[in-house]
């Protein structure tokens, strides 16, 4: 069974951009383990061998002409979208 | 209940007001998050004076709240996209209106389509359409209460692992999981890109076909969708049947195995054979799923960052805004799985997890491939018991992913699944059966559905 220590679920929470709540920890602790406890019965299937599917209909690369495609979505409305804009741009706190 | 041949175009007005109407009255259910009134009524007198005519012409219909559509925000039950007004409609909905389809709201859903319940809605559960004590099942919950509320004739829901078949069975209409890539997902909020499908409830086979046929067919601003196959039969010959062994184990509920071999026995009568197969990969099923689906969530849901569009919280600098930004608003299962996805894709941790769960998947494909040598179409319950308390399963997320082990396999493999409504259990409650084809089967499924409504 795998242990997941609060340090793990800190990493977790920052590789996903998720700033968690004091309480949210443990409970996703004790979720996250479960969880991967219940998924670690694929280590009994035999793969040796096999090739992985990630796509299941068999599609290659699908090609297009490099030709914009006019969705007549102005640059206004999705400027609109945004949380904060200014200047025809959208706004975002300092970084540097 | 109502088929969409019971609306005419003359009647547009009165049928969408009848509608939005009802809708009103059945608010304790919470099926919708918005109603999209005004722009109903206005389709519905372009209807009336002639100016938009089609199959569906002032037929009402609602749309889950992951489909880009115009009328209220698309919200995908999350509070991150609360008052997410889209820019453009998603290819689905844009060809049902082609046709003269009128949506009159937006349907409840677990956030992100993130469940099995529509629990895990940030803005409260839809209640289930036979028992306000039960789930309406999910993720595409509210979908399915609106026509089996007789609301509509037929509802939007998205499919990636059960999501439109698990609440059809829990509310007694048909939910059609099409073949991968047979509608275009443009405008649909993206969770797992390789289950990801778009589907419909409806209260019959025949109308069911009818919205497939509409919304099917290649698109170019979605990759990945089919070239055009999907032509509605209308009969079907004698088709050799597998009742898969493993489905129909002790883990059911007793009653729905019965209806599930009731069904059987009706398909035998039809003229049709049924044998008893084996699929012996599907109890790994649920494993694969919970591992490749949150893989391919954590990395679609990055794009809520806060900065382009949605909610974005008070920070003082960048990495504050993108942390509290998600941690606001997630549900707790969106981040369960987010981080769920983010340990599988580790480094250290992917040939174990992902890479095996996307061999293990093979291994599926493989044996689904062996028994379609043999036989047309595969038959088994929907769901390993009927619809659940409110609240039963919150606490225990396994518990709640098992809801869907019935459902996971034909996803994995994109392949076409029914489920269809085969009775009521001791207590009232709808059971569904499955009935899964080989892909680019949709039509047969739905046509073999279609006889057995006669039957």
């Amino acid at each position: 069974m795998t242990q997941i220590s609060r340090d793990d679920v800190l990493h977790l929470a920052q590789l996903s951009s998720l700033q968690l709540t004091d309480n949210e920890i443990d409970t996703l602790r004790t979720d996250i383990a479960n969880i991967l406890g219940y998924v670690e019965q694929l280590g009994e299937l035999d793969t040796v061998g096999v090739e992985p599917t990630y796509q299941v209909t068999d599609l290659e690369n699908v090609w297009r002409t490099d030709e914009v495609i006019d969705d007549e979505v102005s640059r206004e409305e999705l400027l609109a979208l945004a949380p904060a804009s200014a200047n025809n741009s959208v706004k975002v706190p300092k970084v540097l | 209940m109502v088929k969409i041949a019971d609306y005419s175009a003359d009647a547009a007005v009165a049928n969408v007001r009848a509608a939005l109407e009802k809708a009103k009255q059945h608010e304790s259910y919470h099926a919708l998050l918005s109603l999209t009134e005004e722009r109903a009524l206005e389709r519905a007198a372009k209807v009336e004076s002639g100016e938009i005519t089609g199959k569906l012409a002032g037929v009402p219909f609602v749309v889950k709240d992951n489909f880009l559509a115009y009328g209220a925000p698309t919200t995908a039950a999350s509070k991150i996209l609360e008052s997410f007004n889209a820019p453009l409609q998603a290819t689905a909905v844009e060809k049902l209106e082609a046709e003269g389809a009128i949506c009159i709201g937006k349907a409840n859903l677990d956030a992100f389509a993130h469940g099995g319940s529509t629990e895990n809605s940030a803005f409260g559960p839809t209640k289930n359409a036979i028992d306000e004590q039960r789930v309406a099942g999910g993720s595409s919950g509210g979908s399915a209460v609106m026509t089996a509320l007789d609301i509509v004739p037929f509802a939007l829901g998205t499919d990636t692992g059960g999501s439109i078949r698990q609440p059809a069975s829990f509310n007694g209409v048909y939910g059609m999981k099409p073949t991968y890539g047979t509608v275009s997902r443009y405008g649909v909020v993206a969770m797992a890109n390789s289950t990801d499908t778009v589907g419909c409830f409806a209260t019959t086979a025949d109308d069911a076909a009818l919205i497939m046929g509409i919304m099917a067919g290649k698109d170019e601003r979605d990759m990945t969708t089919l070239p055009d196959f999907f032509v509605p039969e209308s009969s079907v010959s004698p088709l050799r049947i597998g009742l898969v062994k493993e489905s129909m184990n002790n883990d059911v509920d007793e009653e729905i195995r019965t209806a599930t071999q009731n069904y059987a026995d009706k398909l035998r009568a039809a003229g049709h054979t049924v044998e008893e197969v084996s699929l012996p990969i599907l109890k790994y099923t649920l494993a694969m799923y919970y591992i490749i689906v949150p893989a391919e969530i954590s990395s679609n849901l990055a794009r809520y960052d806060g900065i382009r569009y949605g909610h974005r919280a008070e920070a003082a600098t960048l990495a504050e805004l993108y942390g509290k930004t998600r941690d606001e608003g997630f549900v707790t299962e969106n981040k369960r799985r987010i981080m769920i996805g983010s340990y599988v894709l580790s480094s250290g941790f992917f040939d174990a997890y992902y890479q095996q769960a996307q061999k293990a998947r093979t291994l599926l494909v493989q044996e689904y491939q062996k028994l379609f040598e043999s036989y047309d179409v595969l038959l088994g319950p929907t769901t390993p018991t009927p619809a659940f308390k409110l609240g039963e399963n919150t606490d225990d997320p396994i518990k709640m992913y098992l809801a869907d082990i019935m459902t996971v396999p034909a996803s994995l493999a994109g392949l076409p699944a029914l489920s269809v409504p085969a009775g009521v259990n001791s207590s009232g409650l709808p059971i569904g059966v499955q009935l899964t084809g080989w892909r680019r089967d949709d039509a047969r499924l739905l046509a073999l559905a279609k006889s057995m409504e006669v039957n």
